[in-house]
This record gives C-alpha cells, sequence and structure tokens, in this order.
C-alpha cells in the first residue's frame, strides 16, 4: 500500500489520470472541475482509504473465505454470500482515525455550502466504471440527501458494499478477476437542489449531428428526465454559434424534489399553470450548451452530461454539471463518410447534379 | 405527387376577366386544342415562382420573366449542356407565373451532354474571376448605352438640322426604333444576367447539400454565412449615405441636413451655407450609380430607387447623422464580420472526423466562396442600376403615347405587352407623320381600363403553389434553389391563409434568417418611404427589403419580412448587425399591425404577436 496517497481528498485535486485513487466517477467530477467546468462540490474516499477499512476491520480473509469454491452460474448461492458480505461491511466500525478524516472533510463541506450538515449524495466510484466501453453504471450504489456525520458513513460503508453484490462477484469470477484487486471510491458530494434539471447530449442522439447539443429539461431533479417518466421540454442549440435552433415545450406532469424528512426525493405533481412554461429559460440553455461546449473540447470527444440548477444560489452561479461521461451510441460506430471520395468541385457538381434533388 | 390539372386549374376562369389571355404571351398558355402540348402540360410538374413574383404580373412587366425564360434556358441546354435537364419552362394562370424545369429523360444523353458540360461549364469555374472582370465591363458597356438613349418625343415640324445635315431620318423613326433599343437593352442585360448565375447556384446547392448531409441540423443561415462575401457591392449605397453623413458633420452642414424630411428644402437651405455647394457635390456624384439602388427587388416597375425619391436616402443620412452626433460608431465592424466567419467556418471544420469528407468540405467551400459574391453582385447591376433606368426611359415613352392620347396616364403604359406598345408606337408615329388621329387613342384607353379590372381580381386569386405532377427528383440548379424556398414558405403560409380572421393569429412561421430572440414593439413599412416613421429599438416588419432599405437596420433590433431566404438583403444584414431576423413569412406585412408587441426568434423561424 502506497502510504504516499490520501486517505480522502477534494475532487479539485484529482483529474482523469486519478481512477485508480478515486474510481472514475469522482475523477471525472476533478477533471470537470479542473476544466473549469462548474461541479457541486465535494470529496472522495479513496481508494486507499477503501483498502484501509478493509483492513482495518479485518474483512477481506473473511469476504475471501466465504467466496471461496463458488460457482459464478450458481446465482442463489453467490446471493447468499453477498448477502453476508455486505452485512458484514456495513456493520463493522471504521477505524478511528478514517471516520475522523471522512468526518472533518464533511463539515468542510458544509462550511463550504454555506449549509449546516450540508445534504449530500453518497456513490460508489468504481475504477472500471465510466470508461467507454466497459460500462458497470448501475451495479454500485448512489445514496441521495444524506445529512449528518453518522449518516454520511453508514452510506460510505453500503457504498463500499455495492461491490460485494451478487451480480459483481459473478461478474469477476467470470472475468477471472481477483476480488482482492478490486477498488472502490466513495464520492460525497454537495446535493443539487435543482430547481430545473435534465441532460444533455453533445451531438444530436437521433442522427449522430454533431454540430448541436441537445437538453432534455424537467422540473426539479434530473430523475425524471432521466428515467423517462415525464416528456421533457427539449432543445436543439447550435454548437458553433450557441443559438437556439429548435424548442419543444411539453406538458410536464410530475417532478421530483427532496422530502428532507425522509431524505430522499420524492415525485409530486407540477401544478397546472406550470406544466406547459418552458422549465429552463434561454440565457440558461445558452450557458449549459457553452459549458456542454468545453467539457467535449476537454475530454474531446462527444459527451453524454448530467446537469441542474440550483434553487439555492443566485442565477450566474447556479447552473451545475452533475456528471459527464463519453457519448457511446454514435461514438462507438464508424461514422459512414458523406462523401463517397473527395472528388474535385467540377466532378462533384456534375455528379451531384444527375443524382438530382429529391422533391419534397 | 399529384397536383390539381393546370388546364382544370386554368378552365375555371375567374368571372369577370374572360379573354385575359391576350394580356400575356400566347405561349405561356396551357392549351387543350394541342394534343401533344396538352400531354406534355399535364404530366409535367409545374410550380408557382411566389417568391420572384408574389402579385399578378403586369403585361409590360413580363418582359423579365421572358428575358429569364430565354437566358436561363439557353445557358443550361445550348450553353453550357448541364447534363440532366434543358431549360425551364414557363405558363402563367391568372397572372401567376408556372415554372418547370425541363429533364433530360435518356440516360444515354445525360451522358453524352457530360463531356460538353465538363469543358464549358468547368471553363468558367476556372477562369470564374477573369471572367467576371469581363461581365463587368459587358455590363457596365449595356448600362452605359441604356443611359445614353434618348427617348424623344414628335415634333410639329422637324428641326432644321435634319435638312442642313442631310440626316434622311425623322423622330417618328427615331421613336420606334429607340424603343425597340431599349427593348433589345433590357434583353440583352439578362443575357448577362444568367451567364454565370446557374453555376453560382450549383456550387452553392451543393455546398449545401454536402453540408447538411455532415451537419444535418446546420441552419442555411450559417451555410450562407460561410461563404458570403464581405466587402460586396450590396454595402455600397448604404457606405455612400454614412460618407455623407460624415462629410456633412465635417462641412458643418448636419443642421440643415438634419433639418427637413423634404430633400427640396433640404437642398435649399444647404445651399445657403458657406460648404453647402461642396457636399451637394459630394450628394450628386455619390447619387450616380449608388442612388439607382431600387426599394423594392428591382423586378417591377412599381419598385422605385433612391434617385426616384431622394426624400429616402436623405432619411438614411439623417439617421446617420443622429449616430455620429450620438458618439455611436456607423461604420461597418468588417474585421469583426469576417472573423467570426472564420470562426464559424473553422468550427464546423473542425467537428468532421473523416479525412475524405474534410478534403471534399475545403474542396466545395472554395468553389462556393469564388462564386457566391457574383450570386450577390449581379443584382446590383441588374436589378437595381439597370431595372431603374430602364423603368424611367419606359417612362419617357410612356409620356410619348399619353401625348398621343394612347392611354390616360403614365403608369397605364404597365397594362400592356411591350408588343403592343410597339404595335401601338406605329400607330403614333403613322398617324403623326400623316396628320391624322392615331386608331389606338380610341381602342386602348377602355382596353386598359378593363384590364385593371382584371389585374384587380387576379391579385384576390390566391395561386395553388404547384399544379401537374411532381417528379422524384429536380436537378436543376436554379430551380433547386427556388423551389427549396418556395416549397416551404407556400407550406407555413398556406396554414396562416387558411385562418379566416387574421386577428386570431398569434404565431407566423419564416426563414431563420439570421440567429438570436427579442422582444419588441412593431413597424410596419410597406414601402422605403414608411422606414422615415421608425423609431430607435422597433422591430422592421416588411414586405422585403432591399440595399436602399439598410439605413434602416441601424435603427432596429429586429426584421421580419414576407418574401426572401436566408440569402436575402434582410438576412443578410442582420447577420452583420448581430440582431434577430425571420424572412419569408408570407403574410407578416398583413397580419401584424404597427405597434404591436412581438417576439422574434430568429434561431427557429417563428414570432409570436403578444397582443
Amino acid at each position: 500500500m502506497d502510504c504516499a496517497k490520501p486517505i480522502v481528498c477534494w475532487f479539485e485535486e484529482v483529474n482523469k489520470d486519478s481512477v485508480a485513487l478515486v474510481g472514475g466517477k469522482c475523477s471525472s467530477l476533478g477533471e470537470l472541475i479542473n476544466a473549469g467546468v462548474r461541479v457541486p462540490p465535494g470529496f472522495a474516499l479513496t481508494t486507499r482509504g477503501y483498502a484501509q477499512f478493509m483492513r482495518d476491520a479485518g474483512i477481506q480473509s473473511e469476504v475471501n473465505g466465504l467466496l471461496a469454491g463458488l460457482d459464478h452460474q450458481d446465482m442463489d448461492k453467490l446471493e447468499e454470500a453477498s448477502r453476508l458480505i455486505r452485512e458484514m461491511i456495513e456493520s463493522r466500525p471504521m477505524s478511528i482515525e478514517l471516520e475522523d478524516l471522512i468526518a472533518e472533510s464533511y463539515r468542510k463541506l458544509s462550511v463550504r455550502s454555506c449549509i449546516p450538515a450540508v445534504p449530500v449524495a453518497v456513490r460508489s466510484s468504481a475504477t472500471a466504471e465510466d470508461l467507454p466501453g466497459a460500462s458497470f453504471a448501475g451495479q454500485q450504489d448512489t445514496y441521495l440527501w444524506i445529512r449528518g456525520v453518522d449518516s454520511v458513513m453508514h452510506h460510505v460503508r453500503r457504498c463500499i458494499s455495492s461491490l460485494y453484490t451478487g451480480r459483481a462477484i459473478a461478474y469477476r469470477m467470470k472475468m477471472g478477476f481477483p476480488h482482492e484487486q478490486v477498488a472502490i471510491s466513495v464520492g460525497i458530494q454537495k446535493m443539487a437542489n435543482s430547481l430545473t434539471a435534465g441532460v444533455m447530449f453533445t451531438i444530436h442522439p437521433t442522427n449522430g449531428d454533431r454540430s448541436v447539443i441537445v437538453i432534455d429539461s424537467n422540473f426539479g431533479f434530473g430523475e425524471s428526465v432521466v428515467s423517462g417518466e415525464v416528456t421533457p421540454d427539449h432543445f436543439v442549440v447550435n454548437k458553433v454559434a450557441l443559438d437556439i435552433l429548435e424548442r419543444t415545450i411539453s406538458t410536464k406532469t410530475v417532478c421530483y424534489t427532496v422530502d428532507f424528512k425522509e431524505q430522499k426525493s420524492v415525485a409530486l405533481e407540477v401544478p397546472f399553470e406550470r406544466q406547459n412554461i418552458q422549465s429552463i429559460v434561454d440565457d440558461e440553455i445558452t450557458e449549459l450548451a457553452w459549458m456542454g461546449k468545453k467539457i467535449e473540447q476537454h475530454y474531446g470527444r462527444p459527451m453524454d452530461i448530467e446537469w441542474a440548477i440550483d434553487k439555492d444560489l443566485p442565477a450566474g452561479g447556479n447552473i451545475f454539471i452533475l456528471q459527464a461521461r463519453p457519448e457511446t451510441i454514435w461514438s462507438d460506430k464508424p461514422k459512414a463518410p458523406a462523401s463517397s471520395g473527395a472528388m474535385s468541385a467540377m466532378d462533384f457538381i456534375v455528379s451531384s447534379l444527375i443524382a438530382g434533388k429529391k422533391v419534397s | 405527387m399529384k397536383f390539381p390539372v393546370p388546364h382544370d386549374v386554368k378552365a375555371a376562369t375567374i368571372p369577370g376577366t374572360e379573354g385575359w389571355e391576350r394580356m400575356y404571351p400566347y405561349q405561356y398558355q396551357f392549351v387543350t386544342d394541342d394534343p401533344e402540348r396538352n400531354q406534355y402540360e399535364k404530366e409535367t410538374f409545374w410550380f408557382y415562382d411566389g417568391l420572384h413574383y408574389p402579385e399578378p404580373l403586369y403585361p409590360f412587366d413580363t418582359i423579365w420573366d421572358e428575358a429569364w425564360f430565354l437566358a436561363l434556358s439557353q445557358f443550361n441546354n445550348r450553353i453550357f449542356q448541364v447534363p440532366p435537364v434543358r431549360g425551364v419552362d414557363h405558363r402563367m394562370i391568372n397572372g401567376y407565373v408556372y415554372i418547370s424545369p425541363v429533364p433530360v429523360k435518356d440516360g444515354a444523353e445525360i451522358g453524352s451532354r457530360v463531356p460538353n458540360f465538363m469543358e464549358r461549364a468547368g471553363y468558367y469555374y476556372k477562369n470564374w474571376d477573369a471572367l467576371e472582370a469581363k461581365w463587368k465591363t459587358k455590363m457596365e458597356a449595356t448600362i452605359k448605352q441604356l443611359e445614353e438613349l434618348k427617348i424623344e418625343g414628335l415634333p410639329e415640324l422637324e428641326d432644321i438640322s435634319v435638312v442642313n445635315d442631310a440626316i434622311g431620318e425623322s423622330k417618328g423613326y427615331h421613336l420606334i426604333k429607340n424603343y425597340d433599343d431599349l427593348i433589345n437593352l433590357g434583353i440583352k442585360c439578362w443575357q448577362y444576367h444568367f451567364e454565370f448565375l446557374n453555376l453560382g447556384y450549383a456550387a452553392y446547392v451543393f455546398f449545401m447539400d454536402f453540408t447538411q448531409k455532415l451537419f444535418p441540423s446546420i441552419p442555411l443561415q450559417r451555410i450562407t454565412q460561410m461563404i458570403s462575401g464581405i466587402d460586396v457591392i450590396m454595402y455600397k449605397p448604404d457606405d455612400e449615405l454614412k460618407e455623407l453623413a460624415k462629410q456633412a458633420v465635417a462641412l458643418g452642414v448636419d443642421g440643415a441636413v438634419v433639418g427637413n424630411r423634404d430633400w427640396v428644402a433640404v437642398k435649399l437651405a444647404v445651399e445657403k451655407l458657406p460648404k453647402g455647394a461642396e457636399w451637394l457635390a459630394a450628394f450628386e456624384k455619390a447619387r450616380y450609380p449608388w442612388f439607382n439602388i431600387s426599394t423594392g427587388t428591382g423586378w417591377f416597375h412599381t419598385d422605385r430607387s433612391w434617385n426616384d425619391m431622394l426624400d429616402i436616402p436623405l432619411s438614411g443620412i439623417q439617421t446617420y447623422i443622429g449616430k455620429i452626433k450620438a458618439g455611436v460608431s456607423i461604420d461597418r465592424p468588417v474585421e469583426e464580420v469576417r472573423a467570426e466567419r472564420d470562426r464559424i467556418t473553422a468550427e464546423y471544420r473542425a467537428l468532421i472526423t473523416n479525412e475524405a469528407d474534410l478534403k471534399q468540405f475545403d474542396e466545395l467551400l472554395g468553389c462556393a466562396k469564388t462564386v457566391f459574391p457574383y450570386v450577390e453582385n449581379h443584382l446590383f447591376y441588374v436589378e437595381h442600376w439597370f431595372h431603374s433606368v430602364f423603368w424611367n426611359k419606359m417612362r419617357e415613352v410612356a409620356a410619348i403615347m399619353k401625348d398621343h392620347g394612347m392611354i390616360n396616364d403614365i403608369e397605364d403604359i404597365w397594362y400592356l405587352r411591350r408588343d403592343e406598345i410597339k404595335q401601338a408606337l406605329w400607330d403614333v408615329v403613322t398617324a403623326w407623320a400623316t396628320g391624322v388621329k392615331p386608331r389606338g387613342s380610341f381602342t386602348w384607353p377602355p382596353e386598359i381600363e378593363w384590364r385593371k379590372g382584371v389585374m384587380e381580381k387576379f391579385r384576390q386569386w390566391s395561386a395553388p403553389p404547384a399544379i401537374g405532377i411532381a417528379p422524384e427528383v429536380i436537378q436543376e440548379p436554379f430551380t433547386i434553389v427556388l423551389w427549396g424556398v418556395t416549397n416551404k414558405s407556400l407550406a407555413d403560409w398556406a396554414s396562416v391563409q387558411e385562418v379566416s380572421d387574421p386577428d386570431s393569429i398569434s404565431e407566423l412561421k419564416g426563414f431563420a434568417g439570421s440567429p438570436g430572440i427579442v422582444e419588441g414593439k412593431a413597424r410596419v413599412c410597406r414601402s422605403a418611404q414608411d422606414i422615415r416613421d421608425l423609431l430607435e429599438g422597433e422591430i422592421l416588419v416588411a414586405p422585403t427589403t432591399s440595399p436602399s432599405w439598410a439605413p434602416a437596420f441601424a435603427k432596429i433590433k429586429a426584421c421580419v419580412t414576407d418574401v426572401g431566404g436566408v440569402m436575402s438583403h434582410a438576412a443578410i444584414v442582420c447577420r452583420e448587425y448581430g440582431m434577430p431576423a425571420v424572412v419569408g413569412t408570407g403574410h407578416s406585412t398583413k397580419v401584424i399591425k404597427t405597434g404591436m408587441m412581438l417576439r422574434v426568434d430568429g434561431s427557429s423561424g417563428a414570432i409570436t404577436i403578444t397582443r
């Protein structure tokens, strides 16, 4: 174990080369921040922190014992082992040093956010996740609206235990990936209290046009958009000039907001008079698209981005990028060239004339 | 796709217009008595050229339609030999022009035309700049001939010099000859008009096509922006006004210049000032040729020029003086426009990932940029300069006809075909020579009154966008450009036309001409004269705009037009000023009233009326 590596670190201290330390999700957040993109602040329990937890609590050898000799196709036995392992991880206390480091960072985050016991998202950040072509997305857990040190600690453990779902165990066995070598990081990030949220693609999802940015938005949290529960407002923005080319305002019946008591998001009916109102104003669309363009330029490829507009913060500093990952549908398939081999303008004109223009 | 049968549309004659066909050339009629021609007409796709002809044509104004009928078709078919298409055929119903490209149907024949086209069109593309310079010389010589052409009246007694110099010709003969010369110069000017235009359109349209293949959502305005010229002639008249505004301030005559809306009054006031003569000389110098700019498209006799209405350029100069006094720069930000064009081009280019596509893009962009200045510049020479002088020469002819009782009013002449005018002039000169009354003085005035009634009925008629049977593809460059624009416009317009109560319309659609969104008060200006009433920060709503409207753009914050595409003047100028424009909306000047609050979205092409 490399003692030079930190146990916790702020997102802004990591970048895309930090996947081994803080996992894909956290490293990409750090990368975004360093690229000048506004991301809700937060910190990560690093893979070193994870390893220390497993070692301090004496878990790793017990886990190996429970998994020894299991068949990756025997899901019943795997699920049973998973249940035992996860219970063990979630119930073992952290070492006092580890707890102190996490608690200190959490308090600092509350101070930075100007909110006591700031609500945070606690999510796992796997070292093999978010990489193009090897998406584990959805296999690890995310917990939203977590407040207070104890609760943060508890959910950090739950995130760690998500490495040992039945499916994850089976996958590693199938791929011949030793369990001791997997590592996870956990991100603790301020919740964006979204007035409006949604997704943004820096490529046209239906025709692969790279000159546009497509934004879907609804009131409240982005989950109503991501899950497809509502038909969101839809905007097509010219990536080059950042003007809005198309706008479709839909009837949005449902949105998600937070129930602080229950620490979870709840579905609410959008008040009738707001259902057909544009859920994001034009200036915000332009700023968002500008951010999308920057993110794409930074990564050098089309991106799939989750964003939110925070209602606790004033306009001008309230648009946040929650997540950015490479777009995979169009980017991975070789694009058919538009030309049938470059030819002289004259040849092109003649062949185009002969082909003609369809009457529509 | 099948549209109404042309002959059925024509057969439903508007009551009271029976016999209207005699107002137009006979070959423009859909026929039933010639089975072969009838069959061809039925099987052909004809679409209404609503962009050039938003109103029914006056019989005389048909001259330019015939001129381009000949010019475009000959260049396509007999000079360059565009492989898959011959010319563009023309017909007319109720004064509205329908056109149709005539395809070459036999594949082998298309193939045999290819080498000719490659050689001939290739020569033009390759030597474009040199040939365009030649064009300019030819065109200027033609205009000079036109300007020097004298249309003189018929004297009671010929001047003694006719005897002393043994001229041997009369003013009667000169009138006939000069009328012929006038018409022939017009036809010649239109020969030149199409010398480059279709090749220019082909390069433009296929660059556009290729770019849309690369970027399906790219707005047409961006494609046009990549290839638009920056130092094009279109800006020249406006630049002259800016220069005159600066000089007025420098010479201390600005107070007098802004003192009155009426040019005659301003001129009198300026003359009295110490440096007034100097400024007036500069003004006169700017008029030729730059004030020959038409206040409309120049296609119709109703489009008058700045020279005809000096109050209009005066109003522009006044606007610019106001800006100078307020410390606002009136110079075009040429460098910024160029930089923005280059940035847009570079960014789109950078999004092309495939090497072959990139090479093709560069090749086509280069070609489009070479040809595009002609596409923009020819308008000044032909539609503005030549036409503006031409219409006034025709008015001189009309004045003579009026003197001889053939027409009651100068503006009545437009109700006659140009060959009828020729006949009528023969009637005039023979009667003059002989010392009798011309027969036409009895027959033409009532015929003209009848034609006025017919035209009025034509205006009420709404021309079907297309008739006949549509082919699967169109292969004629001019028609591709025109149909592309026309088809979308007509569909958008139809939805507005169907609404019976114009006051209930709250949304209009057109082409996204220049991006951005603004809200503001509408000012409807039906003609260039009305732009004097524009207030700072209003939204201009106009039938169309031309370079002669340029000073208006210094005051407004958005522009809406009835007619035009992304290449139209309003769109180009608004992009340069960075203000939204929605063009080609069809009915804005009818639906929108001055003072209404509008929201203009120049990125999506929507106008919302907030009442």
